[in-house]
């Protein structure tokens, strides 16, 4: 059985182990360094859930291309990202920026989170609020709490008959 | 109250049902122009009729206009071929092409072998004017106004359906048909 969890484990992290093989140059490793980064955060249009980095579709191709032309001649990481985003839409970006558009998908899981401690809180409170609604005023000595006692009594002696 | 409030779990369920419902007849691999209300890309591109005529964004303007993306390695392309000679030549739509990523002496034959629907063709051998436009996937399809601003984009095959509803948008523009 573990094993079987290992072998699921290990298949489900393979996904990213598959990319394509291009032969860019770069003249240090931080160039490197961020092209790979960059093509690994950028998303190809053309495909529906593929870096570019991951694809072999030609326009992912193109892309590297750019980003490799780019990275080259020294462009920032934002300059690099608007150039994309300006083309092809926040779609090509795999971590969207916030903004008005992307409040919800940034901050609604949050949101969410705190209405769920809000409700569960309420609940919790009603709860408590019930058990003392019962009688808050019980009073266990009083003429009609004996009388609730015998009532009782015969009810359960009855069942044991 | 304590009864309407046990209805809130139920009123949440019918709407994420609508919007995933939605969401269902949504086409993923569609993806918004983000070049809608912005003018065509500059570029300086030669002919693909003649290395001596060169185009740039300036004729783009002067009428309401398709301006289709395609290539001979592209089979969809083919597909709606005879659909844009059948637009050109019955509704008087005039479409400027933009051979992308393509080898001159093949789009040459093809417009020989197939008819030629294009006012003219731009040839764009390296795709850096679509790249530019933020084309991802021959055939794709774009309705320019006068102006020479996008108005619309529709990615992959035209065909009657898809020409229904570039019809209508045409002619918001102010566009008229030949018949």
């Amino acid at each position: 059985m573990n094993k079987r969890w290992l072998l699921l484990t290990l298949l489900l992290m393979a996904t990213n182990v598959f990319s394509a093989i291009d032969t860019f140059e770069f003249s240090n490793d931080e160039q490197r360094q961020r092209f790979q980064l960059l093509s690994d955060e950028l998303r190809c249009p053309k495909c529906q859930n593929q870096n570019l980095s991951g694809s072999n579709s030609g326009i992912a191709l193109d892309l590297r291309k750019e980003l490799h032309r780019m990275v080259l001649t020294g462009q920032s990481t934002k300059q690099i990202k608007g150039f994309m985003v300006e083309r092809y839409g926040e779609f090509v970006l795999y971590k969207p920026s916030v903004n008005s558009l992307t409040y919800v998908l940034w901050y609604g899981p949050f949101v969410l989170l705190i209405m769920g401690f809000v409700v569960v809180f309420l609940i919790g409170r009603s709860k408590k609020s019930t058990v003392a609604a019962i009688d808050p005023n019980y009073d266990v000595g009083s003429v009609s709490s004996k009388e609730h006692q015998q009532q009782l009594k015969a009810l359960l002696d009855k069942k044991h008959d | 109250m304590r009864r309407t409030l046990l209805f809130i779990p139920f009123v949440v369920c019918i709407v994420l049902g609508v919007l995933f419902y939605k969401g269902l007849s949504l086409d993923p691999s569609v993806l918004p122009s983000t070049k809608i209300g912005k003018a065509f890309p500059d570029f300086s591109l030669v002919s693909v009729a003649s290395e001596d005529k060169i185009y740039t964004q300036l004729d783009m303007r002067g009428a309401v206009r398709l301006v289709n993306v395609w290539a001979t390695w592209c089979p969809t392309c083919k597909q709606e071929h005879s659909y844009l000679n059948k637009l050109a030549k019955t509704e008087g739509v005039e479409i400027i092409g933009i051979n992308y990523k393509d080898e001159k002496n093949k789009a040459q034959q093809w417009l020989k072998r197939f008819q030629d629907p294009y006012i003219f063709n731009i040839y764009d051998e390296k795709g850096g004017l679509g790249l530019d436009l933020g084309v991802y996937g021959a055939p794709e399809t774009y309705i320019v106004d006068r102006q020479g601003v996008i108005q619309y984009r529709h990615v992959g095959e035209v065909n009657a359906r898809v020409w229904v509803d570039l019809k209508v948008k045409m002619q918001a523009l102010g566009w008229a048909s030949n018949e």
